[in-house]
């Protein structure tokens, strides 16, 4: 079976005045497989999400998602793309009934279609009772479920998570986690995920990418990560192990360019 | 344009339940009922026995009540309006953390912007209708006038001309909301500008125009240093809109003002004109007065809200 590839990158990169936020990012993601995002904080993979969604302009190097380049045409990628942005925000003022209702007529879905949407989304992340209060009334979490709900509107063939699982309790995020799953396994929904927590993104992520300082400097299943680092196979090592490792690497690495 | 319907609808709705619009609309409503109440009252005092004049409808709209007149008040009042609804309407929705949601929806960019003006637009339109229309309301209880064709057209004009003027100080306050990512900041912005070309700008004029004549003081008539120091300040004072305003929106609603001009720099001839109700001012005359400057408030709309629609789109997302 050939495999497909939803996302492909050459050379993107991104300047922030001297800074470069991405640089060079190499990268493809197969359609239908979840992809698990690291780095640490400032590594750059709130700004690759940005540039694959035509948010944000490259400052050199090129993009495809879904078929579509993100400059040229970012309507046809904001089509088939959910994208769930890190500590997303809501209006306070609508309902989550209004809320999906708004972002359904900005996607342009029928009227008839949209309504009944909205009650299979709020019944399957759970805010089905809560449907006419008001969203500034809701705690984080019930924020974090409408936030899917609204991604999940457009009925997306590629979703971005971007940390979605940030400030949820326990059982929270065990949730998120099996929905995404679910989403993936039952719609064959493309996704890609950030996330701090290496755990999460282990048990859920067919293959991960670890970028550290605008570079992507390992891309792989677990296996192969393990393979290529230790010459050992999955199992042996967690990702957390892995991602030490690695990350003391790259250390090493700027020490000895730097002197 | 892909999206705009919907966001007119939402910020429709928004500005329609919100306290702010209620408190703006029922403040407005409030001093515009009282304003022409008493000027109605007046004007039914003085007209008591006389011969009607032509145009004592639009006399309701010129005539001062107690402190200012309707025309006064939707030239001090208006640019509040639109600085109030429309300081925060880029920045909130950027530090809430909104405005990329929508971004990320299948929509142009400029269809939020555009959106967010028209739909405020809308608002103050109809606000500025229902105000209108209790004036008229008033001119009939009170003073049993039926506005003529020729009044209906000039309050038609009155009401455009008001529209573009608020929609000045709407798309500046939109402008800083766009460039500021504060909230606080992007709203005394706005205020301080709106009180600077307001009201210190033509303070500003009085004491330029003073000082520009001062060394002639003596060498020439007095009558002639008059104009002279008036000319300037009148010349300082087209850098501030709300003078704009005022000059073209009286005479639209007063025929019998001849001139943009203060009285003092009016010819002897004019002078002698101006004796009130005599000979008024025919539409096209009126018009003819008033292009320049209803022209450059047109003008100044547009390109204020070209140079916010600009930034907006080439903004970066994160800023
Ligand atoms: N508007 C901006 N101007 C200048 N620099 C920026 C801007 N936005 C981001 N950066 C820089 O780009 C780099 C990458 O930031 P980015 O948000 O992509 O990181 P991230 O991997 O998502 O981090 P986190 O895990 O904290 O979310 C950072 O060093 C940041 O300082
Ligand atoms: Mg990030």
């Amino acid at each position: 079976m050939e495999i497909k590839e939803i996302i492909k990158t050459f050379d993107l990169t991104k300047v922030y005045g001297k800074e470069t936020a991405v640089d060079h990012l190499n990268f493809a993601i197969r359609e239908g497989e979840i992809f698990g995002f690291l780095g640490p904080n400032g590594a750059g993979k709130t700004t690759t999400l940005l540039m694959l969604l035509g948010l944000s302009e490259p400052t050199y190097g090129r993009a495809f998602v879904a078929g579509y380049d993100p400059v040229r045409e970012p309507l046809e990628i904001k089509k088939v793309v959910g994208y769930l942005p890190e500590n997303v925000g809501f209006y306070h003022d609508l309902s989550p009934v209004e809320t999906l209702q708004f972002i359904g007529e900005l996607n342009e879905l029928p009227q008839r279609e949209l309504r009944k949407r909205i009650d299979e989304l709020l019944t399957m992340v759970g805010l089905s009772k809560d449907r006419y209060k008001k969203v500034g009334a809701f705690s984080r979490g019930m924020k974090q479920r409408l936030g899917i709900a609204e991604v999940l509107i457009k009925e997306p063939k590629v979703l971005f998570l971007d940390e979605p699982t940030l400030g949820l309790d326990p059982e929270g995020s065990r949730d998120l986690i099996e929905l995404i799953k679910r989403l993936n396994q039952e719609k064959g929904i493309t996704v890609l995920v950030s996330s701090h927590n290496l755990q999460q993104v282990e048990e859920i992520s067919h293959r991960v990418g670890v970028m550290i300082m605008g570079r992507l400097i390992a891309v792989g299943s677990m296996e192969e990560l393990g393979r290529e680092k230790l010459g050992v196979g999955e199992g042996e090592y967690s990702l957390e192990e892995l991602y030490h490792l690695y990350f003391e690497e790259e250390a090493n690495e700027r020490v000895r360019t730097h002197n | 344009m892909r999206g705009l319907g919907p966001i007119i609808r939402k910020e429709l709705g928004d500005h329609f339940s919100s306290h702010r619009f209620v408190i703006l609309f029922g403040m407005a409503a409030l001093v515009a009922f009282m304003t022409t109440y008493l000027a109605a009252m007046s004007l039914k005092e003085a007209l008591e026995g006389s011969s009607r004049p032509p145009f004592v409808f639009l006399m309701l709209f010129s005539t001062p009540g107690a402190l200012f007149s309707l025309l006064q008040f939707v030239a001090f009042f208006g640019p509040l309006i639109g600085i109030v609804l429309g300081f925060d309407s880029i920045n909130r929705e950027r530090v809430q953390g909104t405005l990329i949601k929508i971004l990320s929806q299948p929509i142009h960019r400029d269809a939020i912007i555009n959106g967010k003006f028209l739909a405020t637009m809308i608002t103050v339109a109809i606000m500025l209708l229902a105000i209108i229309l209790v004036v008229t309301g008033f001119g009939l209880l009170i003073l049993g006038v039926i506005p003529g064709a020729e009044e209906v057209v000039r309050l038609a004009l009155f009401y455009i001309l008001s529209l573009f003027y608020i929609g000045f100080w709407l798309a500046l306050s939109t402008l800083f909301s766009v460039t500021f990512r504060g909230i606080t900041t992007s709203a005394l912005s706005s205020f301080v500008l709106w009180i600077f070309l307001s009201f210190f700008l033509p303070l500003l004029g009085d004491v330029i125009a003073k000082g520009m004549t001062s060394q002639e003081v003596g060498s020439r008539e007095q009558i002639e240093l008059l104009i002279k120091q008036a000319e300037i300040k009148e010349t300082i004072e087209l850098g501030s809109v709300m003078t704009l305003y005022t000059k073209s929106a009286t005479l639209l609603v007063d025929p019998s003002r001849k001139t943009a001009s203060n009285i003092v720099i009016m010819g002897a001839m004019e002078k002698f004109l101006s004796s009130r109700f005599k000979n008024p001012l025919s539409l096209d005359q009126s018009l003819l007065v008033i292009y320049p400057y209803a022209l450059t408030i047109v003008a100044l709309t547009i390109l204020c809200f070209g140079i916010t629609y600009t930034i907006f789109l080439l903004q970066e997302i994160r800023t």
